[in-house]
């Protein structure tokens, strides 16, 4: 799990363009969006296609993406539940 | 209360790593490579502190960053968000972000268009940028035209002006295209010097170009 949320970290950064950030500063249960990183909707919509190009996983309901996406730590939960 | 004639207060042009405000080199960065890399490097240089400058598209950093550099001494502050305008114009629309977007949906076995490429497809985002930045909520319009039109962009400035849309204006040309880029913004208001008409403008954008 720690080295997924890691890698993740890193795509993160990469995907949504946080370019003063290093991924030793991003704590993997802080909040994405509000307060934490600060992310805005097109960032969610950045997450939504990270998962599908990297990891090959839908997100069948949009009602799930808050849950999924509060953190780094609940968007590894689900990849390691739902990737084949 | 008679209105004085709309003058150009100050001005700016991006272009060849060099930034020249008023006719006076600001910045100039012959080390960047590229348009991304010299807006990054001016952008740095002013330090703003605004994260949301990452994520814009290259035409968008250039618009911000000339904007940036335009308003740098200029207090806003005196005039209603309503009251501030931005007209501008350019001849490639947002042609280098369109052909991005293209070719993330050119495989059909490979489609993943991403949103934050997607969101800067159209040229008058330019606007919404440097809006938001300068909480300005007046009037504003983008032009596509062949070459700068000082015409075009003085005759839609003064007419705002003189209908009582606006008080103060950034009008100018951002343009980008594979290799090359070019900014020119100037603030029109009545505390300028220089008359805001399409002679004057067209000058200044000769002596600088």
């Amino acid at each position: 799990m720690e080295e997924l949320i890691e890698k993740l970290k890193v795509q993160l950064i990469e995907q949504l363009n946080l370019e003063d950030m290093e991924p030793e500063d991003i704590d993997a249960d802080e909040p994405l969006f509000g307060t934490g990183l600060g992310l805005d909707s097109i960032d969610a919509l950045e997450l939504i296609v990270l998962l599908e190009k990297e990891y090959g996983i839908k997100i069948q309901n949009p009602k799930d993406g808050q849950k999924v996406f509060f953190s780094l730590r609940t968007m590894a939960e689900f990849i390691k539940e739902n990737q084949k | 209360m008679k209105k004085e004639a709309l003058k150009i207060e100050t001005y700016c042009m991006v272009k060849n790593n060099r930034i020249v405000v008023d006719g006076h080199l600001v910045f100039e960065d012959q080390d960047a490579v590229g348009l991304k890399a010299f807006a990054k490097t001016a952008y740095r240089h002013l330090k703003p502190s605004y994260n949301k400058f990452f994520k814009m598209d290259e035409i968008s950093k250039l618009a911000f960053v000339a904007a940036e550099f335009l308003l740098k001494d200029v207090n806003l502050e005196k005039y209603k968000s309503e009251e501030l305008s931005v007209v501008l114009s350019n001849s490639e629309s947002t042609m280098v972000t369109d052909k991005n977007h293209q070719q993330s949906i050119s495989d059909k076995d490979n489609f993943f268009p991403s949103p934050s490429v997607f969101v800067y497809t159209l040229p008058n985002i330019m606007i919404g940028e440097i809006s938001i930045r300068h909480n300005m909520k007046g009037d504003n319009a983008f032009f596509i035209v062949e070459n700068f039109n000082a015409d075009l962009i003085a005759n839609h400035i003064n007419n705002l002006f003189l209908t009582n849309k606006s008080s103060a204006f950034i009008g100018g040309w951002v343009n980008y295209s594979d290799d090359k880029y070019e900014a020119f913004l100037y603030l029109a208001s009545e505390s300028g010097s220089i008359l805001h008409n399409a002679s004057e403008i067209e000058k200044i954008f000769k002596i600088n170009h």
